[in-house]
């Protein structure tokens, strides 16, 4: 497998600096793995932190910026940061107005944001969390850790960004990341595996002919195997199991995601799909994204994600941000 | 009676051992989880070797509850939290004694065990390193090499089972037939017993 890196122990630090260099509106450390917001601690203002595995990018160091999230750490590839980088993220971008930890909901990422709440609240911070759990392939959550957080982090770190820069103290900034994610969920499709740099081969094999339906964001296979569908039936699958669990009253938020080897030409088809399929079931759609925003490596396939919103979500939703993964209004 | 010398070549071999069978590990990791166990504790392993090598603790607690933050420190994932609180809440029950019997080490152990499970919600069966340390416990007031023998065999029954807890357990029926790559790590940690007991018979090193 040919990739562009020098080796693979050093792929998270290398993609740092060039991070910074492209950046240098963010303060990226390196060593220590945080990337901040240059203006932060900015007063008064809740500080949000995310964080996660490396590979899903731009997810979350692209999401850093005003608008959306002051600060966020990176783990290795796939894996979840340790509690000195988010303790550490957390001392730099508290105000004294506290910070909200996003944690999407897999064991190591609530595990480690778990210690750091500990420390941080030790060291004088106060923190909320709230845990991101969208994945509908989950189906008995008895079984398992419960559901996956995939997509809708993005609209979590949207939004509660939007909240916080409006002002909101953080027990009303944690309330809207708690119905933004309440309110969303999200459903993937692997056409081929993802290859780690440490790995160097393919997580999986998944033969040509054939998707994974129901796959998360770390090369993990799915809940099951077809053979190849057309991008009209893919869009069909993927809005069914979602309006499964969730029956929107109100409009949308539409998430068609890439998972970082599909072009934007397929994205815009599948997009297109997706929308024919939401018009037949009678879902009324308010703002649609589309674009590679929660990868998974090289792998190719998308995922798509619905929120529902009301009227103070959709305010929030078009407010300004500003981040090398997402801006407008600004 | 076990002295830190033991504590610090018990972390030694096992550094060594996650060294030469990381690419098992991540092998184990790949069709069932997200293909890093293997690199991680890699990393976590010698960065607690390194730093016991630096500056070696003066008692077997010591060298444990610093082993067990380092760990969280560097490994990240559940890997990290749950190691690392084995190890430092293993460390924390032996207190500052400067040796300790093979007795206290299993009454220690068993409370790091607990301490995993509390903090990762796992119960045996639930195909997780759990399935491999807690047999490992039970044995441990028999000889090392009884309980190298059970979390062995521990990690080896944990292939049939069905995932619960961790990446795995979003699988499903589809994390059946893979060895757990958690309690297979964790059969490589009580082996390191044996091996830093026999290291010290020898005289070597």
């Amino acid at each position: 497998m040919k990739m562009l890196i020098n080796v693979p122990e050093t792929v998270v630090a290398d993609a740092l600096r060039g991070m910074a260099a492209a950046h240098p509106e963010l303060a990226v450390d390196v060593e220590n793995r945080v990337i901040v917001r240059k203006d932060a601690p900015v007063a008064g203002k809740v500080a949000l932190v995310s964080g996660g595995g490396s590979g899903h990018e731009p997810l979350h160091g692209g999401f850093v910026g005003p608008g959306m999230l002051s600060a966020a750490c990176p783990g290795e590839v796939f894996t979840s940061p340790v509690p000195d980088q988010m303790v550490r993220a957390a001392a730099a971008v508290d105000s004294g107005a506290g910070v909200l930890f996003i944690v999407k909901n897999y064991t190591g990422d609530v595990l480690n944001f778990d210690m750091a709440a500990e420390l941080a609240e030790d060291e004088g911070v106060q923190v909320a969390k709230v845990l991101v759990n969208d994945d509908v392939a989950v189906t008995d959550s008895l079984y398992t850790a419960g559901r996956r957080g995939t997509g809708a982090t993005l609209f979590v770190e949207k939004i509660a960004g939007a909240a916080a820069e409006e002002g909101m103290p953080l027990e009303r900034v944690e309330a809207v990341a708690r119905q933004v994610n309440e309110n969303s969920r999200s459903f993937g499709v692997a056409l081929s595996a993802c290859t780690t740099p440490a790995k160097g081969s393919p997580t999986f094999d998944l033969p040509a002919g054939e998707l994974e339906l129901g796959i998360g964001i770390h090369g993990e296979p799915g809940r099951e195997r077809r053979p190849m569908m057309t991008s009209g039936e893919i869009a069909e699958v993927a809005v069914e199991a979602i309006l499964e669990d969730l029956t929107p009253r109100n409009p949308v938020l539409v998430l068609v995601n890439g998972m970082g080897a599909t072009p934007l030409l397929e994205l815009y088809g599948f997009n297109a799909e997706v929308q024919r399929v939401l018009g037949e079931r009678g879902v009324p759609v308010a703002r649609v994204l589309v674009g590679n925003y929660v990868t998974s490596l090289d792998m190719a396939g998308a995922s798509v994600t619905l929120c529902q919103i009301d009227e103070e979500l959709l305010r929030l939703w078009d407010a300004p941000v500003r981040t090398p993964g997402l801006r407008w209004g600004m | 009676m076990l002295d830190a010398d033991f504590f610090i070549r018990w972390m030694t071999v096992t550094a060594a051992s996650v060294d030469r069978e990381a690419e098992r590990l991540t092998a184990l990791d790949s069709p069932i989880g997200d293909a890093d166990h293997g690199t991680n504790l890699q990393r976590g392993f010698r960065a607690v070797r390194d730093a016991l090598e630096k500056e070696p603790p003066a008692t077997p607690g010591a060298v444990l509850t610093q082993a067990g933050r380092l760990l969280i420190s560097t490994v990240g994932g559940a890997s990290g939290p749950l190691y690392g609180t084995l190890l430092r809440r293993t460390g924390k029950a032996l207190g500052d004694a400067a040796e300790v019997d093979e007795r206290q080490l299993a009454e220690a152990l068993r409370a790091g065990v607990d301490a995993v499970m509390q903090l990762g919600g796992a119960a045996p069966g639930d195909k997780t390193m759990i399935d491999a340390l807690v047999p490992a416990v039970d044995a441990l007031g028999d000889s090392f090499a009884a309980a190298r023998a059970a979390a062995e065999e521990g990690a080896v029954a944990t292939t049939p089972l069905r995932a619960r807890k961790g990446r795995a357990s979003y699988l499903g029926e589809r994390s059946v037939g893979h060895q757990d790559p958690g309690a297979t790590s964790a059969a490589l940690l009580i082996a390191g017993l044996v091996d830093a007991s026999a290291d010290g018979e020898a005289g070597s090193e």
